[in-house]
């Protein structure tokens, strides 16, 4: 187990390093000339030879590189481009503060409403609950997220006014502000994901519920509860978690979008100001954070599956 | 007599199919009395597994008793509330079920499992609870009780699992356990330590046993009293030894006739039921049995016989019983048409010199990194000779490495050594080095015709295509089709399955379009891999007649192979006995059968149940279970279990080939005079195993 672990970790870091890699060479083939696009094309040759000296933009690609991931790793993420230059890492981790807020009041919706819906739909297979769950299950997942979200803002926010429609974030907000503001994207992110693992969740739950093993806990004589939450559902959040652990990594990729419906400042945000501003610094940094989610989700759902599988713990 | 434990009243069961109820189960009376171990036997489609759920109330989602009422004492359980049905099961009602690997609940301790029965019904602390769970596996002879309790269930052997149900299921001194083939998933001679153990345990813990079954033999050594079921409907139940001795209903005759046994005349044919068993919902106006009875009226065919009881605790439903139990009519008469038999010519068709094969686990890095290489030794040094126009019966118990020894032989896995003589002339091991005329002269058979039949061919499509694939001369589609036909017609199939298509066809019809598919190319030699263990007794007779009758029709021989000594030896000629991928007897039929060396075949033999009550005895118990092939012990590969084992020149020796005069042969440091001198004085006495030595096994399983 020790040795699995061990060797996953590695494989972690490699495909960190393969894809800094890869985004550093891909925002560097960006067309045209970065200090030209970012200072627009009124620029004096000196301002723009001022720029490219400053960030380092004058040495070659490789060094570059080499630079770059050297400051990635000793915590010096290097300067953004726009005016005062502040520090990419404070930027970037400020803002990964609340997106990671968002992400987490998301899971929270997600993880007990779908492992709920889901073994509902399974304990009554067949019926209308079920075919409620299933239908509204497949349509959510759909939508696509900027759908959802308009359509909750013009009803929540507009119409009916509970929820305020984009989001403004000060210092020292009291919790139950925070909540108010994090609701609608929230809920948005929840809604295809909740789709998801509720289907996974019906599934592995209708499976395990046909498994001899749930009739020789009903024949016991033990409560129906308990033959479903201590038996079956065990067997069952093995390939529901994966799921959960997986969405997680899509979650970082949607926030892009969800954020900017909202106007929430996260790292999606960033990220699109980053693009929009030729701001490559931001624009990495947040790549490989978004990649590192994803990845470290994977790992993580796959040390569950292994920790809660005594098959698999146990060679 | 005392009032019954349980007792079903006029129970009828339906199943839901689509929008309709089919009943499934018509109008049954059945009652177990105190210690009494009743047994429901019947073929698939009988309904016996249904009636016993019913009887414990747990049928499944999509069927319904739709009359009669089940009492339990004197509680009618189809009134119970759910609260009220929980207090019993587990409690005063248990099961044992058939499946052992799906039966625990595999991310959860066998302790927690255990425990969690008698926490349930009765106010214990969790220390007690968990002794309680310890004598209970002590009760069924695990000797470190500890040690499994911590265990998963996946780390434990099919055999060791079900002695945990069976604990389980005793320990809290229930008054009817249900037995739902509770053996079919083992090997012989766990069964047989395992049928045992039911038997005592029952008797000791003074409950009531309904055992359900399709195996005739293993009801005769295992029950007081018998109901037989078809088609949903009680044809006959009475005490077991008259059941066995005098069966009254033409069904239980020829249940009963058409078992292939041990005794059996080599040169006769087995009794057989033709036809094939009634559908769900079948008529209500005749009786269900009339399609297949020889002794069939009119009055059979326009009325229903009533369930009968004749006095002397038994019960028939036959309109022609008094002449049937007064011995005018017999409806399976004992057939004297015997095989006409084509003495073996002392020619070899297959001559197999000292084939070996190993499974090596498969990595991306070979041993280059780990030099302790790991794998299954499959098959090792078997020799073995098939004499033209005879067969070649293989017996063993699973891991024996019969199968890869077929597939060595097929060539559809490579061996690593070795070689294969086919009529005189070497052939390759590997496949695609075999030539048109190697395929044509070597087919087989598998077990489960579904795998092999392609579902979008008709079956004339899928016999011909091999055909016109193999035959020596290209044959046109004409000749072709007749050529089929005729293939059909020796199989007992009429012309007009020609263009059915296989998900058409009951189990038998599709194994014998495989045998017909085997028999296309006019082969040499035939491969048999249990041919017959996928069907029921009654189809498995028609098969093996037919096996029989090809033999002599086409002049081909056979390798048989089965896990099943009376099939084995019904067909064949020569046998050998396999054991960890070794054989360690072979010789002429009788002489194997009746005069067994070795004591794992001494074993074997006396752990095959007997169909007849009148000879129950108790099978030579091997301790523990077969090793994994992956930890093959060194010496004589049964020297973990066998009786009879002289010291450790079995432990570190690999016992020599010893060949007499008869060409009998056995891999034994015994020679045959000592181990039939042995067996003169009597069966070996069990040797009291080191539960350590148990453990490792069952670990490495
Ligand atoms: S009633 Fe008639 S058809 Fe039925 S078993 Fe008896 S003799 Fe055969
Ligand atoms: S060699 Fe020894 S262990 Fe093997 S069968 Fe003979 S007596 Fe038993």
């Amino acid at each position: 187990m020790t040795r699995y672990l061990i060797r996953r970790l590695f494989t972690l870091a490699l495909t960190l390093l393969v894809t800094s890699f890869i985004i550093f060479a891909l925002t560097n083939l960006l067309p045209g000339d970065v200090a030209r696009l970012v200072l627009g094309r009124d620029a004096s040759d000196t301002a723009i030879e001022n720029f490219e000296q400053r960030f380092g933009l004058d040495r070659p690609p490789l060094v570059q590189y080499a630079q770059w991931l050297g400051g990635f790793i000793t915590a010096d993420w290097g300067r953004s481009y726009t005016a005062g230059s502040p520090a990419v890492r404070s930027l970037v981790l400020g803002r990964l503060g609340n997106s990671m807020r968002l992400a987490g009041t998301t899971l929270l919706i997600v993880i007990p409403l779908s492992l709920l819906l889901g073994v509902l739909a399974s304990l009554r297979e067949g019926s209308w609950t079920d075919s409620i769950i299933s239908v509204a299950s497949l349509s959510v997942v759909g939508l696509p997220e900027f759908v959802t979200g308009i359509v909750l803002i013009n009803v929540f926010a507009l119409q009916l006014g509970w929820f305020p429609a984009s989001t403004y974030i000060s210092n020292n907000m009291p919790f139950g502000e925070w909540m108010r503001l994090l609701t609608l994207p929230a809920l948005t992110a929840s809604l295809a994901i909740t789709g998801y693992v509720t289907r996974m969740t019906r599934a592995s739950m209708l499976e395990e519920l046909k498994k001899p093993y749930v009739r020789t806990a009903t024949l016991k004589g033990i409560p129906y509860r308990r033959v479903i939450f201590a038996h079956a559902l065990r067997n069952a959040l093995l390939p529901t978690i994966a799921v959960i652990a997986l969405s997680i990594g899509w979650l970082m990729g949607g926030l892009v979008v969800i954020e900017n419906v909202f106007n929430f400042p996260g790292i999606g945000s960033l990220l699109v100001t980053a693009v929009t501003q030729k701001n490559l610094p931001v624009l990495q940094a947040i790549s490989v954070l978004i990649v590192f989610f994803y990845a470290f989700a994977n790992l993580i759902s796959d040390l569950l599956f292994a920790l809660l599988n005594p098959r698999i713990r146990l060679s | 007599m005392s009032e019954p434990v349980i007792s079903a009243k006029d129970l009828s069961i339906d199943y839901r199919i689509g929008r309709d109820w089919m009943q499934a189960v018509r109008s049954v009376d059945l009652s177990i009395n105190p210690l009494q171990i009743h047994g429901l036997v019947g073929e698939s489609g009988s309904g016996k597994s249904t009636i016993a759920l019913a009887m414990i109330r747990h049928l499944a989602r999509n069927a319904r008793i739709s009359e009669g009422r089940i009492l339990f004492g004197e509680r009618d359980l189809r009134q119970l509330r759910q609260r009220e049905i929980e207090d019993i099961w587990g409690n005063q009602i248990t099961l044992v079920p058939q499946n052992t690997m799906d039966s625990l609940n595999p991310s959860l301790r066998i302790s927690r499992q255990m425990t969690e029965v008698t926490r349930r019904h009765s106010s214990v602390s969790a220390t007690e609870a968990y002794e309680h769970a310890a004598d209970a596996l002590r009760s069924v002879q695990i000797a470190d009780p500890e040690q499994v309790l911590s265990r998963y269930p996946h780390q434990l052997s099919g055999g060791m699992m079900q002695r945990v149900m069976i604990a389980m299921a005793l320990s809290t001194r229930p008054r009817l356990v249900v037995l739902d083939e509770p053996t079919t998933a083992l090997d012989v001679t766990t069964q047989a330590v395992i049928l045992d153990l039911l038997r005592d345990l029952i008797k000791e813990e003074q409950a009531a046993a309904l055992y359900v079954s399709h195996d005739l033999g293993t009801v005769a050594q295992l029950c007081d009293y018998v109901t037989v079921l078809y088609a949903g409907e009680i044809m006959e139940s009475a005490p077991v030894d008259e059941l066995f001795s005098q069966p009254r209903h033409p069904y239980t005759i020829g249940l009963l006739s058409c078992l292939p046994s041990t005794a059996e005349e080599q040169e006769s044919r087995l009794t057989t039921i033709s036809g094939v068993a009634a559908a769900l919902g079948a008529r209500s106006s005749s009786c269900v049995f009339a399609d297949r009875c020889p002794l069939a009226t009119a009055q059979c065919r326009t009325s229903k016989p009533p369930l009968e009881d004749t006095g002397d605790h038994r019960n028939v439903r036959c309109w022609r019983w008094r002449e049937i139990a007064a011995g005018t009519i017999t409806p399976f008469e004992p057939t004297a048409r015997n095989i006409t038999s084509s003495a073996p010519r002392h020619s070899r068709v297959l001559q197999v010199r000292e084939i070996s094969k190993r499974f090596d686990d498969s990595r991306v890095l070979p041993s280059l990194v780990n030099r302790r290489t790991s794998g299954v030794q499959a098959v090792r040094d078997v020799s073995l000779a098939v004499d033209t126009r005879s067969t070649f019966g293989l017996v063993g118990e699973s891991g024996s490495g019969k199968t890869s020894l077929a597939r060595s032989l097929l060539a559809l896995v490579e061996a690593d050594t070795g070689s294969i003589e086919l009529r005189g002339e070497p052939i390759s091991l590997t496949l695609k080095r075999r030539d048109r005329a190697t395929l044509q002269n070597l087919r087989t058979v598998f077990q489960n015709p579904d795998d092999s039949l392609n579902p979008y061919r008709t079956v004339g499509q899928t016999i011909s295509r091999t055909l016109r694939k193999l035959s020596a001369e290209p044959l046109g589609a004409k000749a072709a089709r007749e050529r089929v036909k005729e293939l059909l017609r020796a199989v007992g199939l009429t012309d007009d399955y020609y263009h059915r298509r296989p998900a058409f066809l009951s189990g038998g019809e599709k194994q014998r379009v495989a045998i017909a598919r085997a028999f296309a190319p006019a082969p040499a030699l035939v491969i048999a891999d249990e041919p017959t263990s996928s069907l029921d007794v009654s189809v498995q007779a028609v098969i093996l007649n037919l096996l029989k009758d090809l033999r002599a029709a086409e002049g081909a021989s056979y390798v048989v192979i089965s896990h099943d000594l009376e099939v084995v030896s019904y067909l064949s000629d020569h046998i050998a006995v396999m054991y960890l991928g070794e054989i360690v007897e072979q010789g002429a039929n009788k002489d194997v059968i009746h005069f067994p060396s070795h004591p794992y075949t001494e074993a074997l033999l006396s752990a095959a149940p007997t169909p007849d009550p009148a000879v129950r005895h108790r099978p030579i118990a091997l301790s523990g279970e077969v090793p994994s092939p992956r930890n093959r012990p060194p010496g004589c590969p049964f020297q973990t279990r066998c009786p009879r084992k002289i010291g450790t020149v079995c432990e570190t020796d690999a016992p020599p080939v010893r060949t007499n005069e008869d060409g009998h042969e056995i891999r034994c440091h015994y020679t045959f005079e000592e181990l039939e001198s042995m067996q003169s004085k009597g069966p070996p006495t069990p040797p009291q195993e080191k539960t350590e030595q148990r453990l490792q096994r069952a670990e490495n399983k």
